[in-house]
């Protein structure tokens, strides 16, 4: 893997190109989340008509796998590329999934992390994660970590950056990470705390990693405390690897990360939207359009995105957007969705996931041309004044 | 057998071909749709001389010849038909054809998944494109219900609002309410049942039938027929098979559209043969675009189930499309092809799906099993689908039943299976290999030669040669 940077922009925000997998992907990145492998609900053959080269990055959690599949098994058909049919795509291992793998802190002992899954509370330890890890042979893999929510105590806290420090040495020196092959993404604790978080990210520094993996947000922090956080990290690590957070969900939270020199992102947004059948719509595939002021939706929505659930598109016949180019605004009406939703059939989350992973994505890539061009902090203010303004004033009217 | 000398000139072709309507002796078009009046059965249908023996519900086969195109193409040309329907190849009763429908020009025999509410569920209409469907059923009831026929119409039919260029067929959404409310009753005016919206008692007559069906636009649409189980025994089957026949008259009389939509009547009679041929003859009097054989596949055994198709496929006409509704396992289909259907509908395979099971040559395949855990072999080796060239069944294995993905992927192999048996069909009848081609899969299907003797029994009526499938010593 190799990773090298092409522009700033004052303000923080730094345009990097990732070249992993055999693919040239463009940073700040979007890492679509998935379950035992899979997009959510996005069918593997459909997966080609997202753009490309940004939907290639994949994030999986290797818990998913802890039952119905041995690992024997799976390296047996040749770790995950192979089982998955996805040869062609990059995939990134994070325990935490935000999703179906949630980190349980107060299970985790000196021996390892624990998670609440859908088989249970799992207690994984740095030997066993790299197993996983050496059977599935992701491209890239963040170790081990004792994440912990903003509330806990300054001990707990200390605890959980000395045990993730000491658990990341214990999976690079185990005998099988030569056998794993990927790039190795060190993972950063210490919940809200600077000062642990600073001493976290210098440790981590000082080991032979290939990136960082940061950890520990979306956990209970404010996000008025966050920017600190996130720059006495990004300041304690060298600018020329890659840095990876979980847990940023809404853009106005990824743009919080793009500003403190973060590259990769984790979003669970996609797969709430989706679940609650909400479509994106916020302008994204053009800058300017985002600083416009946008001319509000009378139908009542905040002009970011649309429930398409609500009976006023029962006969609506236009695509969810005007002039978007994925497959479901190719084909489908918000009638049609409408409907699939009255009748809980799955084809409405498929074609929304589809939607909403195409916009998401162009978001990303609006982003990185405002770094190219030197306007970040210009975009960010007016992409986040403009959707509170949208907000505010749809709460008002209703 | 024929009394030919009844027949007058104009009618001549048509007999040639459908030796059994010999009834309708004196009648060239006997029900022109926009004149129809409903009435009461002609009664003395029922009296026509019947021979005592039942030899003549197994014709001798047909030697095998293709079907000269002139001929049928002159027969078909109706202006109450909106399809064309063209033999391209026989072997004995079997036939491959060409159904041209408004939307689609489509091969039988083909298998139609259902796609109860506008959607096969979980699989995008590309997708269905892609594995070869060609026609998908809809059902009315369902849709009726939501988002309700007046909204589909309004925005411009169920193709434009699911996006499906291909070809679509509705029920009549009877069987529906009589399979899915507790409440429903069958009387002369039509269905009445209790609306699952809001307990209001409501009723479906054949005309709202056919106008829901006609609001919603498929290519084929379905009688409303008084459909009963063929567990049933006792006068209540011959009331329905009558009344089922004096509805035929009332949807034909309410069909607003028969230039773009067909209208298919459903021969019903339970198993009894004698209601059977009542019925058929009733329908073909009325000279409808297509004919389905209704009221099977619920439950009775095999051997009066393949009697009733053979029987039926024997008095239809040949030129007409025949539909076996409800008929869904292959070795199912590959019997009634044998005998000379043409189509099929069944959820059995989508159904399936979402519990875990595939369907493979061998049977079917669970890949809940723990075994499959294990097992990094694909669903399929002898499959092109997307699903058996990327994936294994211990993959599968740890998603079905707990992730929706794994419905999705066996849904769209089991499609790709049964879609790849329509086209096996086809293509070997047309080819002249269909006999070899009903060996090879009864020999994958029963190795150790035990196949059920109902099958055995149907390949003969078929005229088809299994032996070489068939142990010395069959178990009955």
């Amino acid at each position: 893997m190799k990773f090298s940077i092409k522009a700033w922009s004052k303000g923080g925000g730094r345009a990097g190109v990732l070249q992993v997998g055999g693919h040239a992907i463009e940073t700040p990145a979007l890492l679509l989340t998935t379950r035992k492998g899979l997009p959510n609900f996005i069918p593997p053959d459909l997966l080609s008509s997202l753009p490309d080269p940004d939907s290639r990055l994949l994030q999986f959690s290797p818990l998913h796998f802890s039952e119905g599949i041995s690992l024997k098994t799976i390296s047996e058909l040749g770790g995950l590329h192979q089982m998955l049919g996805l040869k062609e795509h990059v995939f990134a291992a994070v325990p935490r999934d935000s999703i179906i793998s949630l980190p349980e802190y107060q299970s985790a002992n000196k021996m390892g992390a624990s998670f609440e899954t859908p088989c249970g509370r799992l207690l994984i330890k740095p030997v066993q994660y790299m197993e996983m890890i050496s059977s599935m042979k992701p491209n890239m893999w963040a170790t081990l970590a004792d994440e912990v929510p903003a509330w806990v105590s300054e001990k707990r806290n200390r605890t959980s950056v000395d045990r993730t420090v000491r658990w990341l040495d214990e999976c690079i020196t185990s005998n099988v990470a030569a056998n794993a092959g990927g790039a190795v993404f060190g993972s950063i604790v210490g919940g809200s705390k600077i000062e642990e978080r600073k001493r976290c990210a210098q440790e981590v520094a000082k080991r032979d990693v290939s990136g960082f993996c940061i950890g520990g947000f979306g956990l209970g922090e404010s996000m008025d405390e966050r920017p600190a956080l996130l720059n006495a990290i990004t300041e304690s690590l060298p600018q020329d690897k890659p840095r990876q957070i979980c847990g940023l969900e809404l853009p106005e939270e990824v743009l919080q990360g793009v500003a403190a020199g973060v590259d990769l992102f984790d979003s669970t947004y996609i797969y709430h939207l989706t679940l609650g059948g909400f479509a994106l719509t916020f302008p994204s595939d053009d800058i300017a359009k985002c600083y416009s002021g946008e001319q509000l939706c009378d139908n009542g929505t905040d002009g970011t995105k649309i429930n398409l659930k609500a009976t006023v598109y029962r006969k609506d016949t236009s695509p969810i957007l005007e002039g978007c180019k994925c497959y479901t605004c190719q084909n489908h009406t918000k009638a049609y969705i409408n409907h699939l939703f009255n009748v809980h059939e799955m084809l409405a989350q498929i074609l929304l996931e589809i939607h909403n992973t195409h916009h998401y994505l162009g978001f990303f890539r609006v982003v990185r041309e405002a770094i190219k061009r030197g306007t970040f902090q210009e975009f960010r203010q007016n992409f986040v004044e403009s959707r509170r303004d949208r907000i505010f004033a749809a709460a008002l009217s209703a | 057998m024929i009394p030919s000398q009844h027949i007058s000139a104009m009618v001549s072709m048509t007999m040639l071909l459908t030796p059994y309507s010999t009834v309708t002796t004196n009648c060239v078009k006997p029900y022109p749709n926009c004149e129809l009046k409903p009435g009461p059965l002609r009664r003395s249908d029922a009296n026509l001389g019947r021979p005592q023996n039942f030899a003549f519900l197994f014709p001798p086969p047909r030697q095998g010849r293709t079907q000269p195109q002139s001929l049928v193409g002159a027969i078909q040309n109706s202006k109450d038909m909106a399809l064309r329907f063209e033999i391209l190849g026989r072997f004995n009763r079997a036939r491959a054809a060409k159904l041209t429908l408004p939307h689609f020009v489509s091969q039988t025999p083909l298998f139609m998944p259902v796609g109860t509410q506008g959607t096969i569920k979980g699989l995008t209409t590309s997708q269905l494109e892609e594995i070869g469907c060609q026609i998908i059923l809809g059902n009315t009831y369902h849709l009726a219900l939501r988002p309700t026929s007046e909204l589909i119409d309004e925005l411009g039919g169920l193709h434009k609002f699911m996006n499906w260029p291909r070809a679509l067929l509705t029920d009549s959404g009877g069987f529906q309410m009589v399979s899915l409310l507790h409440l429903a009753d069958i009387t002369e005016k039509g269905v009445t049942f209790q609306s699952p919206v809001d307990g209001k008692p409501m009723l479906l007559t054949p005309e709202e039938s056919i106008q829901i069906q006609n609001r919603i636009g498929a290519d084929i649409i379905m009688a409303l027929d008084d459909v009963v189980k063929t567990t049933i025994t006792g006068p209540r089957i011959e009331e329905a098979m009558y009344r089922t026949l004096r509805w035929i008259d009332r949807c034909i009389a309410a069909h607003k559209r028969p230039h773009d939509q067909n209208l298919f009547g459903i021969v019903q009679g339970g198993l009894d043969p004698v209601l059977r041929d009542i019925c058929v003859k009733g329908l073909v009097d009325r000279d409808l675009p297509g004919y389905a054989i209704g009221g099977l596949a619920g439950g009775e055994d095999k051997d009066s189930f393949w009697r009733v198709v053979a029987q039926c496929t024997a008095a239809l006409p040949e030129d007409k499309p025949r539909y076996v509704m409800g008929v869904g396992y292959p070795l199912d289909i590959v019997v009634c092809s044998a005998l000379g259907a043409d189509m099929y509908d069944c959820v059995y395979p989508t159904r399936t799906a979402r519990f875990g099971t595939a369907l493979v040559p061998e049977g079917v395949l669970k890949l809940k099993h723990q075994a499959m855990a294990h097992d990094t072999r694909p669903i399929d080796q002898t499959c092109e689908c997307m699903v058996c060239k990327n994936y294994s069944r211990a993959y599968i294995h740890c998603l079905v039943t707990k992730d929706a993905m794994g419905s999705q992927l066996l849904s769209y192999h089991n499609l790709f299976y049964m879609m790849k048996l329509s086209r096996n069909l086809h293509s070997s009848i047309v080819e002249g290999r269909f006999p070899e081609f009903v060996c090879k899969f009864l020999q994958k299907m029963f190795p150790e030669g035990d196949v059920p003797q109902w099958v055995c029994n149907a390949m003969e009526v078929a005229g088809i040669d299994i032996s070489s499938c068939c142990s010395p010593f069959p178990s009955s």
